[in-house]
Formats: C-alpha cells, sequence, structure tokens
C-alpha cells in the first residue's frame, strides 16, 4: 500500500465532525493559522488512519485540527484554526 | 457527578439488505430499507458499522449509489483484496441481514441540479459510484445542464453501471460519457487507453467553462492529478470540487 | 453494545498465542500503517540524531554513517498498536538507546523523542535505558521502509507502538514529563499496553 493513498480529504471526515458538532462540518471554511490559506472542511488533507483523525492545511500541511476518540469520549485540538466562517440562516 | 453525553446527534440507524445487484466480479450494489432515513442528496455517503460478537466493530464510508427515494438507500461496493469490511460485504452479506449506517453526510461534494449550470464529472474506478448518484437524479430532473463524465478504469470488466450509463447517454443528447482504459483494452475499443491527462479532459469538458461545476473522485493520487490537470486548462480550483477514496474504501 | 452483524469477523488471527496479546488487542500478520501526515523522505546526507540536553543545547550528535558505525543489534519483539492490533515475532536491526545515551550526562527523569514532520511522544529516562529501546533502521532484514518510519524510527515494544516514533531526530532530556503529540489529545502520559493504558484516566 503506498503510503500517499493514506492521505484523504475532509470528506472522509464528515461523520466524525457531523456527530461532534451537530452540524454538516465540511462546508465551513477554516483558515490555516500557520500560512492563512482559507478552505473549506472538506478541502482539508486528512490523515484518517492513526491512532486519530489529523487535518492539515492543503497548502502548507500545518495541523488544523486534531481529534481523539475513546469510547464514549472525544478530544478535540482546533488550535490550528485561526478562524471558521460558517453560514446562519439571515 | 455524572456528565452528559454532548454529542450523538448522528444516529446509528439498523439498515437491512433487501436486494443485492451484482455489477462487475468484484463489486456488488446493496439495496438496503432503512425505517427513518432522513432522504439524501447526490454525492452524499453513509458511515456504515460492522460489530463482531465480541464487539469487535469496523467502520468504513460509502457513497450512495442512487437517489433518494423513501428509505431505500443503494450502496456501490468493491470488494479490496486486503478489505476488511468490502468482503463481509460483497460476499457474506445476504438478503434480509442487517447492518448499522448513519448519514446522510457530506455537504461539499454535493450536486443535485438546482443551479442549471453545466456538470462535469471525472471518475477513477470506484469513484464513479457518488458520480453516477448525481447522473441518475439528473435523469429525474424536467430541466437539465449538459453533463459530461470521463470514468477511468484499469479494464472494461471493471466499469461499474456500463449499460445504465451508455443508454443515458444514448436517451440524452446533453450527456456525453467517455471512458478510458488504462491497462487493458478489447479488441474493437474505441475509448480512450491511456492515464487521464490534459488533452484527455479538454477533448472530453471542451474550453473552461466559468459556469460548470467539476466533480473530481477516485483514488487520492487520481484525484490529485485530475484536478490539477483542469485546473492546468483553466478551470477555476473553487469549481473543481474533489473526493479522495483510501485504499481501503475511505 | 451496538447491533451485532451476522457472520463478521474482521480481518483478526483467532490464534491468540498463549498469553502474548494484551487486553482488548487482536492479533495481525499484517503491518499496517498508520500516519498522522505526509511521509517524510529524509535523504541519508542529510540524517543525523541528536541528543539534547535539559538545557536545549545539543549533547552529542551522529551522522548516518556515524549511526552506521555504532554496535547494533537484532531483535526480536511483539509490538502493540493503541489501534487494537498487535504483531507478534517482529525483527528489527538498530542501536540500542543504552549506546547513545552512554555519551551523554544522562540523568534527566524523561526524554521527549522528536522526529521529522513535527511529532513527538514523551517516556521516561528509565523506559527507553537498560536494553528496552533501540532506534531501529532495519526490519525484517531490510532498510525501514519511509512508510513504516525510515530512515530510522525509535523502537519501545513494551509501551503502546505510538511511543516508538517513526522518523525519529533525536531525544531531548527532560525535567518533566511534556505530553507529546497523541499524549496531549488524550492519549495515555505511559501507554503500558499491558494494564491497557490507551487514554487519560485509564
Amino acid at each position: 500500500m503506498e503510503s500517499a493513498d493514506l492521505k484523504l480529504d475532509g470528506n472522509a471526515a464528515g461523520g466524525e465532525l457531523r456527530e461532534i458538532f451537530g452540524a454538516e462540518m465540511t462546508v465551513v471554511r477554516a483558515t490555516c493559522a500557520a500560512c492563512g490559506a482559507v478552505r473549506e472542511m472538506a478541502e482539508l488533507t486528512v490523515y484518517a488512519h492513526a491512532p486519530g483523525t489529523v487535518f492539515r492545511c492543503a497548502s502548507c500541511d500545518a495541523v488544523l485540527v486534531r481529534i481523539v476518540r475513546a469510547e464514549s469520549r472525544v478530544w478535540l485540538d482546533p488550535s490550528g484554526v485561526s478562524c471558521l466562517e460558517l453560514l446562519a440562516d439571515a | 457527578m455524572e456528565r452528559a453525553a454532548v454529542l450523538g446527534r448522528l444516529t446509528w440507524l439498523l439498515a437491512e439488505v433487501v436486494e443485492i445487484l451484482p455489477e462487475t466480479p468484484r463489486v456488488k450494489s446493496l439495496v438496503f430499507s432503512v425505517p427513518g432515513w432522513p432522504g439524501h442528496r447526490p454525492g452524499q455517503h453513509v458511515d456504515v458499522r460492522l460489530t463482531a460478537e465480541d464487539g469487535y466493530q469496523a467502520q468504513r464510508s460509502y457513497s450512495v449509489a442512487a437517489p433518494a427515494d423513501g428509505e431505500r438507500v443503494v450502496l456501490t461496493v468493491e470488494r479490496l483484496e486486503d478489505g476488511e469490511v468490502s468482503p463481509f460485504l460483497v460476499d457474506e452479506l445476504a438478503v434480509g441481514d442487517r447492518i448499522e449506517l448513519r448519514g446522510p453526510i457530506g455537504g461539499y461534494f454535493v450536486w443535485d441540479g438546482a443551479d442549471g449550470g453545466p456538470l462535469h464529472l471525472v471518475a477513477g474506478g470506484s469513484g464513479v459510484v457518488p458520480l453516477a448518484a448525481m447522473l441518475r437524479h439528473r435523469a429525474g430532473l424536467e430541466q437539465a445542464g449538459p453533463a459530461a463524465l470521463l470514468y477511468s478504469a484499469r479494464a472494461e470488466g471493471d466499469l461499474i453501471y456500463r449499460e445504465e450509463l451508455d443508454r443515458l447517454a444514448d436517451e440524452d443528447d446533453a450527456l456525453a460519457v467517455a471512458y478510458t482504459l488504462t491497462r487493458e483494452q478489447p479488441p474493437d475499443w474505441t475509448g480512450y487507453d491511456r492515464r487521464i491527462d490534459g488533452e484527455m479532459l479538454s477533448e472530453v469538458f471542451g474550453s473552461p467553462d466559468p459556469a460548470a461545476t467539476t466533480f473530481v473522485c477516485g483514488p487520492t493520487r487520481f484525484v490529485e492529478v485530475a484536478a490539477d490537470g483542469l485546473v492546468g486548462l483553466g478551470y477555476e480550483a473553487s469549481r473543481v470540487r474533489t473526493e479522495r477514496f483510501g485504499p481501503s474504501g475511505r | 453494545m451496538a447491533f451485532v452483524t451476522r457472520g463478521f469477523r474482521g480481518r483478526r488471527d483467532p490464534d491468540d498465542d498463549g498469553g502474548r496479546i494484551p487486553p482488548g488487542q487482536y492479533r495481525t500478520e499484517d503491518f499496517p500503517v498508520l500516519s498522522a501526515g505526509p511521509t517524510p523522505h529524509t535523504p541519508v546526507e542529510e540524517w543525523s540524531f541528536t541528543i539534547v540536553s535539559e538545557s536545549g543545547e545539543e549533547a552529542a550528535r551522529w551522522s548516518w554513517d556515524d549511526f552506521q558505525a555504532l554496535p547494533s543489534e537484532t531483535v526480536t519483539v511483539d509490538i502493540h498498536c493503541v489501534t487494537k492490533w498487535s504483531k507478534l515475532d517482529t525483527t528489527w536491526e538498530g542501536v540500542s538507546v543504552d549506546t547513545l545515551l552512554a555519551e551523554v550526562e544522562a540523568d534527566a527523569a524523561y526524554i521527549t523523542a522528536f522526529s521529522d514532520g513535527g511529532y513527538t511522544t514523551n517516556l521516561p529516562l528509565e523506559d527507553v535505558t537498560d536494553g528496552k529501546a533501540w532506534v531501529a533502521y532495519g526490519y525484517d532484514g531490510e532498510p525501514l521502509d519511509p512508510e513504516h518510519g525510515g530512515p530510522a524510527r525509535l523502537l519501545v515494544p513494551h509501551l503502546y507502538f505510538w511511543k516508538s516514533a517513526k522518523w525519529v531526530r533525536g531525544l531531548r532530556l527532560m525535567d518533566d514529563d511534556e505530553p507529546g503529540f497523541w499524549e496531549s489529545l488524550g492519549y495515555h502520559l505511559y501507554g503500558d499496553p499491558w494494564r491497557e493504558q490507551r487514554y487519560w484516566g485509564d
């Protein structure tokens, strides 16, 4: 198995994000705290084949979000994101 | 003091297999009846969870293969050689069995034709599944803009939904379907016979249309080559939507 | 419990092999690749291994050639990943961490291993000494593949395998047990598979 194929995108973490946030998060725009790139979460690079889920900037590879799931506990580190843009009803 | 659970807004539903449709030697479509299914949009996926008697669990994501139809959810699964879940779904699952699934999931890789613009689809292997859901949905619309699908597979026998895709294209002047077989081609083959490149994309989709939405789906490397190719031709990156499948499904 | 799926077993070897599989683990013959980021591809000409003192100063450094010249061992060990797979009788070639630490005054209580790509993991010093840990550059008789951590990775088989940092470039001596990449996000600071110390509070 080529390790290049382990690299997915935010679509793959859609269920996990939906479960945590209670909302469809793949369309939320996240700003990378390291390089400023703005992308919908679906477009972030995701490594899901790990002890946790890691979202990385598709431009600079910096870690944006990390999630660890243990039965009924979830740990979330969003510190790589400087800003989220969501749409709300006007 | 007990902490109340704050999570779990996406519930696991029990889905019963009502029909199994062989598609290719390694691929089957599984038709489920899912009580409580809220409906879905083309391009969305579900998470499937399997639990062994000792509690061991495995979870994978699969795109929904057909547009919303009440409680009916269709998944098309390819048996991966080293897979843990797909061999079970393709070889063991029988009509009447039940599995857990949750969804629908996804808001980015979704198309329901509302904008009426041209639809461009690029599929690598089993990446054709969510794109077929879009085309099946489009076929049911009263009015739809033009659409084109470029579908890459290793050999003719690996093409999923081949007859249906050809029929949809025959019945609709505004739909074009092109295939490329990268490893082997039958003797009378008139389609493409190489990996996707800029020239092929240009021939299939024409010059970049700013009103077009493009969806690319398949293994990671396929998606990146195709998406880079499209952007290289002048497609607006923000209108090229990608979904990467991993080596073991997703 | 969740709904049990008729007939599903998963890709697991039924043979437990007499007490060598820690609680909650399943034996596998595969060697799954887990990664939190892109695989680094540091050329050996640019590779070095350093030991950094508590104050942040470089206390020892080896180039790849220096490292290859050190006495090495071949060891066969069982490894246990927190994602529940265990692989028995894996064979590695590398340099004992004792050999490396012999070059420095190592009396700190803890170490943090650091890797290309930014990964870190923390361990008590006594868990990487006295023949318990290696910096391994060979697996199964071949040079260690980049997707499994090559050019070299830390190997600490008595703890969950996330402590065996891939693409390791050095050890920093620490006065405190500073949580690393996974330890800062829920994973147990120590990680003993035999006490099933997977997460905080276990």
